[in-house]
């Protein structure tokens, strides 16, 4: 590839992506941008996101307009210098499509989850990335699934192995939590680990799945190298049950739109998609009655039910904690006065899904508390 | 057992439903009469031995269907009779709670499936009891009680067809008080009934209505036999209409001799009466204090229902749906 | 997620539905195949192979091959739901009901109203419908606004695989009699379906696509034929909401209204004859509460008030199809600027 030519292409989130709408441009033609700057906002069914450039330079030529849709892997714009020719850059506009045609269908490459037996569970994990240093494991939030990490896995992936891990009774996880207590949920984890052949992991969870992440560290913290815990449940007292039960009542989509439009600071990067993904998950058989175990387990009347602050001061591995400032389910407040060895990172745009509304600074954060943990 | 063997209590309480039904029907004629039972009925009078010689064998868990001529069925299979009256008058307190009237009177809890306003609704119907009873390994059999309009719908011969090929426990019991509204059942039935069941291998029995005991007896056989898993049987009864076919029928396409001649010689209570008399089964007092307890029922009855308030508005919209949407 | 196609769905639910309750049967014509005969049995699995396999899963007791006597197994399925049973009835072609509306609509629509609120009639009638496989006037209709019309009846109409499961396992745990509607021409589409048992509540209206413009609202095969419309006025720069309201009784009158006034311009596509169907009452609908929000005049693209005609160019000609819907809103757009 002309080095002095740069793609910038459509991204591809998680396994079903197959194309995307770019909503906006942050940057015009003739601009110079910087590798991290925010160039462009793409919309996919499942949600819009930021998406920050990979490459600096000139942005040379934008091919595809606002409001169009483009298939992953397609020609948005070209980073040149003004020392190429504009025919060099029509050349190369011209040519992208064959060259990334020739290149392979990606999408047929694209892992695809499978079921592990974990003791008692049969738990759906997608796993991405390989090479020898320590593994990551993805752990979602209550009435979540694989898909919160849609903007995370692939960007750990770059340097190790990222496994993401449907709790039981979420996502592609039988319905098997005959207690719902969150004890339950931990040992489910480290059967998954036992069953991937993990010895150690890094444990990256998200509102539960942190609460789970922190009870592993607990239970078996030689299987824990550091611990990134997102918007974590069971560092303090308050929780949104709001939240929590009207996720449990709404079996339309109206109300479920609601309470989902809780979670993010701005409820327009929620798509109609992501609704329905929610709908379909809790009309399973099986489904509701596991949910409203673990949530008794989880929290009642505004209070939470666990409290791991003891867990967390005693674990020796490397913890780093994030939170959306908007967190209007569990707030951020409670970062404050956690143990001085706890790394605290706030989000000042983002509410209680940080790593997806705020997902290349999320990224940045984990890469960087994993890069030191692994040290 | 038969008819005439049965204990003291069944006879009396044979009696009393009987009983029951005729003074029931006259009432409510005597009521319609008054202006104050706000729709149609069709009695039954005449044509008590049938509903009760058939009812008799039956426990609640069998299941009966019936027709726009249903008190008698709805009476001899158990339904309250204050529930009754007060449907008729169209009053919260009925059996429906004034939904229904009297072409619809049902209580599902009593194996009554509902009379029926549609000439040869009930045949599918109990077909379909009778398949509950064959699928979840029951004994329970069911009854259809239709008319000789009946046996001309073609719901009638298909479902006859689906009982014997599926052998359900099914009786189809023919009341034939020879007519279809005001045409004469000769007139538009072709040859015999019973062949018709005759034709498809099915048993069948061909009965004198007037007599409790001639009814009961064919209907114990047919009820055994339903009950053994060895399939229906019809049985067609002959019953006098004492009535026209609706309250306020004229009645003009009978002769008055051909009715008085009826009410004289086709009378199933006398007849009742008769025959335990004869057999020294029961006494002709024990019968008379039937009679008054009766009389006492029924105009309770009468008086509740008068009483008794209209439906709420507001149970127009309700009892559609279980659960809507 | 596993695809399945539609025809595999719907067994599916039947399957789970009749795994995890003894009193669901199934009862139709050939709904097996073959019982009686010398060669194979469960020889058709039903006219269109839905209930393939449930013979040898459940026996002939629950898989119940019927006399073509329609007025009787659909009044014995009436009668088995009004005593305890959760009859599941097919018939091959929705037309045939013309045999059998006395038990459908006097008999299992309303006994729980004129009982006094006594009965409870589950009850699920699964019929094929729709036009475009040559089968003229007697085997074509889309009968739905009929039943529609009928209070106590509820009526489906699935557009995809994953909706026929779920809304099937719905129907046959529903309460009351439920009318199923299947275009036959949707049995070999195929679309994403979970292995476990769902269920999708009735009255909810599926929003398959939102956009600023124009509402366009649909059931069954027209769904597809509307996402097919979006794509041409997309590339036109017209973007569309599609709504599938899913069962017509009841019917999800607030998702209908809500869209209908985000857009202001609304196009309902109805396979059905004009009088008295969906479209037209939609339109009433919209018209009596969501007046003011309107920038164009509602637009219906229906049936003609015709038979289905046999020959290929006449029956093409009857049906709507994705042209016509986008001419549609194309005159809703241009109605005023």
């Amino acid at each position: 590839m002309d080095a002095q030519l740069q793609p910038i292409t459509m991204p591809k989130w998680g396994m079903t992506m197959t194309e995307g709408r770019l909503s906006a441009w942050l940057v015009k033609e003739g601009e110079r941008i910087a590798t991290g700057q925010e160039i462009m906002e793409v919309e996919t069914e499942k949600i819009t996101n930021v998406v920050e450039g990979h490459v600096s330079g000139l942005l040379r030529r934008i091919v595809v307009e606002e409001g169009a849709t483009a298939p992953v892997g397609a020609l948005l714009a070209v980073v040149a210098e003004t020392s190429v020719p504009d025919s060099e850059v029509d050349a190369f506009v011209a040519g992208y499509a064959e060259r990334a045609g020739a290149a392979g269908d990606d999408a047929d490459a694209y892992p695809t989850p499978r079921v592990v037996e974990a003791g008692p569970h049969q738990l759906n994990v997608l796993s991405i990335g390989d090479g020898d240093a320590t593994p990551v494991v993805l752990i979602h939030g209550f009435g979540g699934d694989g898909g919160t990490w849609l903007f995370t896995q692939d960007a750990l992936a770059k340097d190790r192995p990222v496994h993401v891990l449907d709790l039981p009774a979420h996502g592609g996880s039988a319905p098997t939590v005959p207690s719902g207590k969150l004890d339950e949920l931990a040992e489910a984890v480290v059967a998954a680990l036992d069953a991937l052949g993990i010895a150690r992991a890094h444990l990256v969870g998200h509102s539960l799945g942190g609460a789970v992440a922190l009870s592993v560290a607990a239970s078996a913290p030689d299987r824990v190298a550091s611990l990134g815990l997102l918007a974590p449940a069971g560092l303090g007292g308050e929780i949104s049950s709001d939240y929590i039960d009207g996720f449990l009542a709404a079996d339309r989509r109206k109300p479920m739109k609601e309470v989902l439009s809780r979670l993010f600071a701005d409820p327009d990067a929620m798509s109609a998609e992501m609704v329905e993904n929610v709908l379909r998950f809790k009309r399973l058989d099986g489904v509701p009655e596991a949910l409203g175990a673990i949530a008794r387990n989880l929290a009642s009347g505004g209070r939470q039910a666990i409290d791991l602050r003891d867990a967390l001061a005693a674990t020796q591995a490397p913890v780093l904690a994030v939170w959306g400032e908007k967190d209007r389910v569990i707030p951020a407040a409670q970062a404050d006065g956690l143990p001085a060895n706890i790394k605290v990172e706030r989000v000042a745009d983002a509410g209680h899904m940080p790593m997806m509304e705020a997902a290349a600074a999320v990224n940045r954060m984990l890469a960087a508390h994993l890069a030191g943990a692994d040290r | 057992m038969t008819g005439m063997q049965l204990s003291r209590e069944k006879l009396l309480e044979a009696y009393r439903m009987m009983r029951t039904i005729r003074v029931f029907e006259d009432r409510v004629s005597a009521e319609m009469a008054s202006g104050d039972i706000p729709g149609n009925t069709h009695l039954y009078a005449g044509q008590e031995a049938s509903a009760v010689g058939v009812c008799m064998n039956l426990v609640q868990s069998d299941n009966i269907a019936s027709t726009h001529r249903g008190h008698g069925h709805c009476i001899a299979k158990g339904c309250d009779v204050h529930g009754m009256m007060a449907e008729i008058f169209g009053k919260d307190t009925g059996i429906c709670r004034g939904k229904g009237g009297s072409m619809h009177i049902a209580d599902l809890s009593k194996g009554m499936l509902g009379a029926n306003g549609i000439v040869g609704g009930g045949p599918p119907l109990a077909c379909g009891a009778a398949m509950t009873a064959q699928v979840l390994g029951r004994d329970d059999v069911a009854v259809v009680f239709s008319g000789d309009g009946a046996i001309n719908q073609g719901t009638t011969a298909e479902s006859m067809n689906l009982a014997q090929v599926w052998k359900l426990p099914v009786i189809f019991a023919v009341e034939d008080n020879g007519f279809g509204e005001a045409t004469a059942s000769s007139f538009v039935v072709a040859g015999e009934i019973v062949k018709r069941a005759d034709a498809l291998g099915m048993a069948f029995a061909k009965v004198d209505g007037v007599d409790f005991f001639a009814v009961h007896d064919a209907a114990a056989e047919a009820v055994a036999r339903a009950r053994r898993g060895e399939g229906p049987t019809l049985l067609h009864i002959e019953t006098p209409r004492y009535y026209g076919h609706f309250s306020g029928d004229p009645d003009n396409y009978r002769t008055a001799e051909e009715k008085a001649a009826m009410r004289r010689d086709r009378d199933c209570l006398t007849t009742f009466r008769r025959r335990v008399g004869e057999a020294k089964l029961l006494a002709e007092s024990d019968l008379d204090a039937v009679d008054a307890e009766v009389q006492a029922v029924i105009d309770s009855a009468v008086k509740a229902a008068r009483a008794a308030p209209q439906p709420p508005l507001d149970s127009l919209t309700t009892d559609v749906y279980v659960r809507y949407p | 997620m596993p695809q399945k196609s539609f025809r595999q769905a719907l067994n599916e639910a039947l399957h789970h539905e009749m795994g995890r309750d003894p009193t669901v049967i199934v009862l139709g014509e050939d709904i097996a195949g073959g019982a009686g005969a010398s060669g194979q049995q469960d020889a058709w699995g039903g006219a269109f192979g839905v209930t393939k396999g449930l013979l040898g899963a459940f026996g002939p007791l629950r898989v119940r091959d019927t006399p073509i006597s329609e007025s009787a197994f659909v009044g014995a399925a009436a009668g088995a739901a009004v005593t305890g049973l959760r009859p599941v009835a097919e018939i091959m072609f929705v037309d045939f009901l013309g045999v059998c509306f006395d038990q459908i609509f006097n008999q299992a629509a309303k006994f729980r109203y004129m009982f006094g609120g006594k009965a409870v009639t589950p009850f699920v009638l699964r019929a094929t419908y729709g036009a475009g496989t040559r089968s003229a006037s007697q085997h074509s209709q889309a009968l739905y606004p009929i039943f529609t019309h009928v209070p106590g009846l509820k009526v489906v109409i699935p557009s995809s695989p994953y909706d026929a499961k779920g809304l099937l396992i719905q129907a046959i745990r529903d309460n009351d009699p439920v009318i199923f509607l299947e275009n036959k021409l949707l049995y070999d589409t195929v679309g994403e379906v979970p292995d476990g048992a769902y269920a999708i509540p009735f009255g909810e209206a599926n929003v398959l696509r939102e956009g600023g413009d124009a509402t366009i609202i649909a059931f069954g095969r027209m769904v597809h034929f509307a996402q097919e419309a979006t794509a041409i006025l997309a590339a036109e720069g017209i973007d569309c909401t599609v709504v599938d309201p899913r069962t017509t009784s009841p019917l999800d009158e607030d998702t209908i209204l809500e869209t209908a006034e985000e857009t202001g311009r609304v196009v309902i596509v109805d396979e059905a004859n004009p009088r008295c169907g969906m479209a037209a009452d939609i339109s009433s609908i919209i018209a009596e509460n969501a007046f003011g929000a309107l920038k164009a005049p509602i637009m219906k693209v229906t049936a003609p008030h015709t038979p289905v005609p046999y020959a290929p160019n006449l029956e093409a000609a009857y049906l709507p199809d994705a042209k016509r819907i986008a001419e549609a809103v194309r005159k809703t757009m241009a109605y005023r600027k």
